[in-house]
């Protein structure tokens, strides 16, 4: 925390990934664009489109998407040390394509689904093998621990990837203030059920056949690892449902889906805990899950990856897999003598 | 073959039958694109274009396979000559649909393209399946086919095994999501079994009772 000075309580810096003035759309000019739209008679169409333009392809309805949640700046110091040279994943994109399966299970789902969802109160719990167990409220998660970004690169099972600018506390700082006992060898997640709000609960048909509530875990060294970060925010803002508000888990070197959402309750455990992709398919997605460009899913080869990056549909680049997704510097020594095609 | 005399189609009348028809396969297409271009199918359609263009290539087989069960249980013998142009909709949505992986997902890596038929079963069975979608389209030429003789029916028998291949390919293509898969497997087992020697016949010696019972 050398940057301490830097740091302004209740002021967001502008940070690097701001467009600059000049680049935004002045205002007249998308006030024509919207009005040549309705003159063409699209506008009640565009009216029901939720999401937004894929950039650079056909900018008919070059807007924000229109969500109703309301994310909110969030006070935090940049975190310089990972991904400096990262093109960034535009938010939009970020926060339009989701696999969070108790919202449904297209890519457009969620945030499609989640507007609704309430994330203020919350509670957060955690238990187990700790001295001091504990409870978050909604408040707690921003104020508790202080924030900082993180670039991390995101790498999904299904072989495509992003680069997102998280904003959160390094789980280990959680898990030190409640004091792991020595009997807590693993930390279990577990998402919020509320299947009156997420409709992928209810249905089998749109949760994808999934066992919830979604449960993920981690070794204690895994967790106690400094990447290992709870997040509670992307873009400099709070986190849009879809994304997994008010606090989600993100481990950089793991496929997506160890990365759980919207999370009400972290125990720590002595034995390791159930993990819902592994109860569902558990040949094909490991406890472990750590990105192995050499070990292949059934139906995806992880050799290489598709990073979704700036531009529209043909200006993704296919890049080769790293092993750990290219953060082996910083967790590759977890899992030394393990052989890890055994352990996946 | 069968009776078809309950509803007569005039020529001109089946033209505007098949624009129907066609519109019913373009405009999914139309839909796709507005959908894609306005941002609706999300911020990375890619997987989103895929699955559409692939449901799309299912929906018109089972419609190509429907044709046949009901120009014969309605007696409509002139649905059967829309089967062409319904099957070759298959060959439409299926090629988008392989377009799209190739282009949009792989991003023109030839090499990946083709380790991932050989490693992966389940693009395996659907490459075997688009190979015989493909001769058919090839060959259903009104010209070939009378070249073409019995072996032309023979290798249009081929559908069928398309037919067993699709569903299989897309049942093993999803990660979790089994309803809507197992519903195509069961819907084509009913278009396929519809097709059985030992149905036909029962049907056959039912329509000769009832037809005997008229006279």
């Amino acid at each position: 925390m050398a940057n301490q000075s830097r740091f302004t309580p209740g002021i967001l810096k502008k940070a690097r990934w701001h467009i600059q003035d000049n680049q935004v759309t002045p205002e007249s000019v998308f006030k024509a664009r919207r009005h040549i739209v309705k003159a063409m008679g699209l506008g009640a169409i565009g009216a029901s489109v939720p999401g937004y333009v894929q950039a650079g392809l056909f900018d008919l309805f070059g807007e924000q998407p229109k969500t109703s949640f309301i994310t909110t700046p969030l006070t935090f110091e940049a975190n310089g040390r990972f991904g400096k040279d990262e093109v960034l994943t535009p938010v939009d994109k970020v926060t339009t394509h989701n696999n969070f399966y108790e919202f449904g299970t297209s890519k457009q789902d969620p945030s499609d689904n989640a507007q609704q969802f309430k994330v203020d109160p919350w509670q957060l719990r955690i238990e187990g093998e700790v001295e001091r167990p504990m409870t978050l409220d909604y408040q707690d998660l921003t104020k508790l621990f202080p924030l900082e970004e993180r670039i991390y690169r995101l790498r999904c099972v299904e072989a495509w990837s992003m680069v997102i600018p998280w904003v959160g506390f390094p789980l280990a700082a959680l898990l030190k203030k409640v004091g792991v006992t020595s009997k807590g060898k693993y930390v279990a997640f577990e998402t919020a059920f509320e299947p009156e709000q997420m409709p992928g609960q209810k249905s089998r048909l749109m949760g994808g056949g999934i066992h919830y509530p979604y449960v993920e875990g981690l070794t204690i060294a895994e967790a106690m690892n400094e990447l290992t970060l709870m997040s509670v925010g992307l873009y400099g803002k709070t986190l849009p449902p879809q994304n997994g508000a008010p606090i989600r888990l993100v481990v950089p070197w793991k496929y997506g889906f160890k990365s759980i959402k919207s999370i009400v309750r972290i125990r720590v455990m002595d034995k390791q805990p159930p993990t819902s992709w592994n109860q569902l398919a558990p040949h094909e997605y490991g406890f472990y899950a750590n990105v192995n460009p050499a070990v292949d899913h059934p139906r995806w080869s992880q050799a290489s990856e598709r990073r979704i990056g700036e531009g529209g549909l043909f200006s993704a680049k296919r890049i080769d897999t790293q092993p750990f997704n290219g953060y082996g510097e910083f967790v590759a020594s977890l899992y030394e003598g393990m052989d890890l095609r055994q352990f996946y | 073959m069968f009776n078809i005399t309950a509803l007569r189609v005039t020529p001109k009348q089946l033209l505007w039958v098949k624009l129907v028809f066609h519109l019913i396969g373009l405009i999914p297409i139309a839909w796709l694109v507005f959908t894609v271009l306005s941002g609706r199918a999300g911020g990375d359609p890619v997987q989103h274009i895929i699955h559409f263009t692939g449901i799309g290539a299912l929906n018109a087989l089972a419609a190509t396979l429907l044709i046949s069960p009901l120009a014969k249980g309605l007696k409509l013998g002139w649905l059967m000559q829309t089967r062409r142009l319904v099957g070759l909709y298959v060959f439409a949505y299926a090629t988008l649909h392989i377009v799209a992986f190739f282009s949009l997902d792989l991003l023109f890596a030839w090499e990946l393209f083709f380790s991932e038929v050989a490693k992966r079963p389940y693009i395996l069975v659907g490459a075997l399946a688009y190979v015989i979608v493909t001769a058919l389209a090839l060959t259903s030429f009104k010209a070939l086919m009378r070249k073409m003789g019995r072996r032309w029916q023979t290798l249009h028998n081929g559908v069928y095994i398309v037919a067993i291949l699709a569903p299989i390919h897309f049942y093993w293509s999803v990660k979790s999501e089994i309803i809507e898969p197992s519903l195509y497997i069961l819907g084509f087992s009913l278009l396929l079994a519809w097709r059985l020697p030992i149905w036909q016949k029962k049907r056959s010696s039912r329509i000769a009772m009832a037809a005997e019972g008229k006279r």
